[in-house]
């Protein structure tokens, strides 16, 4: 049983899904296919790996000032993670998210929580609500 | 201390100049508590990344301001498209991305952005003041926009860029503030043989170092004696930004900031850069191994400036290529390309001129299982692979052209021994 309690970055549904805990940064354009939602960035030790429907831990993103676009790509495309969980706040990454909710599009939540709570969670189901609960049985 | 908002900027985001400028200024004020600013700035320009096709969803985002009224209140240069409007590439996008890739372009001119689609603005007459606030895109243009040219941004994501631009106003936090730009690192160049730091093959490599070194942080590197000049901080900062989260770099004595206030900085720590270092980031930037051939060569990220068509022009010497050399640019290149008559000698070698992308975001190149794209981008090198499916080789200019001519990797340029 793990439980924490992350800052709410950006509101969304409640749910639950399996986690996906990234072991490095990455860049979300040239790092995540935007049509999929698969790891496509070889030197990545999560290569292959999909986010689709995860909750994804990322300890930190790096790169193009395009990860917004792939975000809201993903979010328009069903294939975005059901809940992002941060380091810190990203404002390239989130802003897929806000303006994929000024767009009216089905939007997941985005916490805060420090990255070396992350690793408890790799495997399992993760639940999470719109009051930053992160939980696993 | 939580956001603050004018009774202007409050009427504007519930609608006073229509649905546009609301969604607009609501967008900038999310991105605005989502980082903790206190109040919103004025800006004097933007760049705007975001009118770059991934999807249908940034066409539809932009065709909703356009319906809005929305239109830019400052101005604003675009970034590279995913289309060639000049016609001097074939890009293989099929209906309807093409359609889509269209309607985007033309809903980001719509507003009034300069169709400019270069990712060099800053070579392209885009050249913010030192010390004013802007607000732009692309990774490469914003450590230029900061670092060379000493004025003010963060590292502005895709439609964020152009929410700004329509509301006149950026979120007053990070590079915007001058406590935040005063660096915590210093990278020390000095082991460095002083012929590599004066070798363009060099900053690239130690761009995609740096990144990988300071992360998010701000860094000044010490231990350079001589100006690498523009076109290698703009490969430094490109390559950089790829690798880390780069929004700011110094170079002690040679950036703005560092020569107008560098005494006065004190860092804590101090990452000394060592030959071996050095060679271990050169191999990184290539994914394939002793290769026996290459499919083709890109140079232009960030697009080529005049400077180094020069010497592209000058590395070929009128021989004719084996494999296509790639050479992205912006329209301010090929206007002297064409009014010179170089576009058409260089073509008929074998050159394929890119203009308004390039061939990493955009499919341009052929499929190719396999294939082997040689290259002296940083850049290119760290978004090749994912990007294209393309094995990437790192080498200079003078080294990729000779491949070029030959279709086998010639490799003889400088480089560190582990």
């Amino acid at each position: 049983m793990a439980l924490e309690i992350g800052d709410v970055l950006v509101g969304g549904m409640d749910g639950a899904a399996d986690a996906l805990v990234l072991s490095r940064p990455i860049s979300f354009w040239g790092g995540i296919d935007p049509a999929s939602g698969t790891v496509i960035d070889p030197r990545h030790p999560d290569h292959r790996a999909s986010i689709a429907g995860k909750v994804l831990f990322l300890p930190g993103t790096i790169g193009s000032s395009s990860a917004s676009a792939v975000l809201m790509e993903l979010v328009h495309a069903g294939k975005a993670p059901a809940a992002i969980v941060l380091h810190e706040p990203d404002a390239i990454l989130l802003v897929g998210l806000i303006c994929a909710r000024e767009m009216a599009w089905n939007t997941p939540p985005a916490f805060k929580l420090n990255r070396e709570r992350h690793g408890q969670f790799a495997g399992h189901r993760v639940s999470f609500d719109s009051g930053g609960r992160i939980t696993s049985p | 201390m939580a956001l603050h908002l004018k009774d202007e900027e409050r009427e504007i985001a519930a609608g006073a100049r229509g649905e546009g400028a609301a969604m607009a200024m609501r967008i900038v004020t999310d991105a605005a508590k989502l980082l903790g600013a206190d109040r919103l700035i004025p800006i004097k320009s933007a760049h705007i990344d975001g009118a770059l096709f991934h999807g249908d969803s940034g066409t539809l985002f932009a065709e909703k301001l356009v319906a809005g009224g929305a239109k830019v209140a400052v101005r604003a240069t675009l970034n590279v498209g995913a289309l060639d409007l000049t016609g001097c590439a074939q890009i293989r996008l099929g209906e309807p991305q093409r359609g889509m890739a269209r309607r985007m372009m033309d809903a980001y001119t719509a507003m009034g952005c300069e169709a400019s689609w270069t990712c060099a603005p800053y070579q392209a007459g885009h050249r913010p003041e030192f010390g004013t606030d802007v607000a732009w895109g692309e990774s490469n243009a914003v450590v230029f926009c900061n670092s060379v040219l000493g004025a003010r941004t963060n590292r502005y994501g895709d439609f964020l860029d152009i929410a700004c631009a329509i509301s006149a106003r950026a979120p007053e936090t990070g590079l915007h503030l001058p406590a935040n730009r005063i660096p915590a690192v210093s990278v020390d160049l000095s082991a460095l043989e002083r012929a590599f730091l004066a070798s363009d093959v060099a900053w690239p490599v130690l761009g995609s170092l740096y990144g990988r070194l300071v992360g998010d942080a701000i860094g000044i590197i010490t231990g350079v004696e001589t100006d690498p000049g523009e076109d290698n901080l703009k490969a430094f900062g490109a390559a950089a930004a790829s690798s880390g989260a780069v929004g700011l770099f110094h170079i002690d004595g040679i950036t703005p900031e560092a020569r107008n206030e560098g005494d006065d900085w004190q860092t804590g720590e101090t990452i000394a850069v060592t030959p071996k270092m050095v060679a271990d980031a050169q191999s990184r930037l290539s994914t394939a191994h002793r290769p026996d051939r290459i499919d083709a060569v890109a140079t232009g990220s960030p697009h080529l400036s005049i400077d180094e068509l020069r010497q592209l022009e000058r590395a070929l010497a009128g021989r004719k290529l084996s494999v296509p050399l790639y050479a992205c640019t912006g329209r301010h290149a090929l206007h002297w390309l064409e009014e010179s008559g170089r576009r058409k000698t260089l073509e008929a070698l074998g050159v394929v001129v890119v203009a308004d992308t390039c061939v990493v975001v955009t499919p341009i190149m052929r499929e190719l299982d396999g294939g082997v794209l040689m290259t002296n981008s940083g850049k290119f090198a760290h978004y090749a692979p994912g990007n294209t499916g393309y094995d990437v080789l790192y080498a200079s200019l003078e080294e990729c052209v000779e491949s070029a001519v030959s279709g086998r990797p010639t490799l003889n340029g400088m480089r560190h021994g582990p």
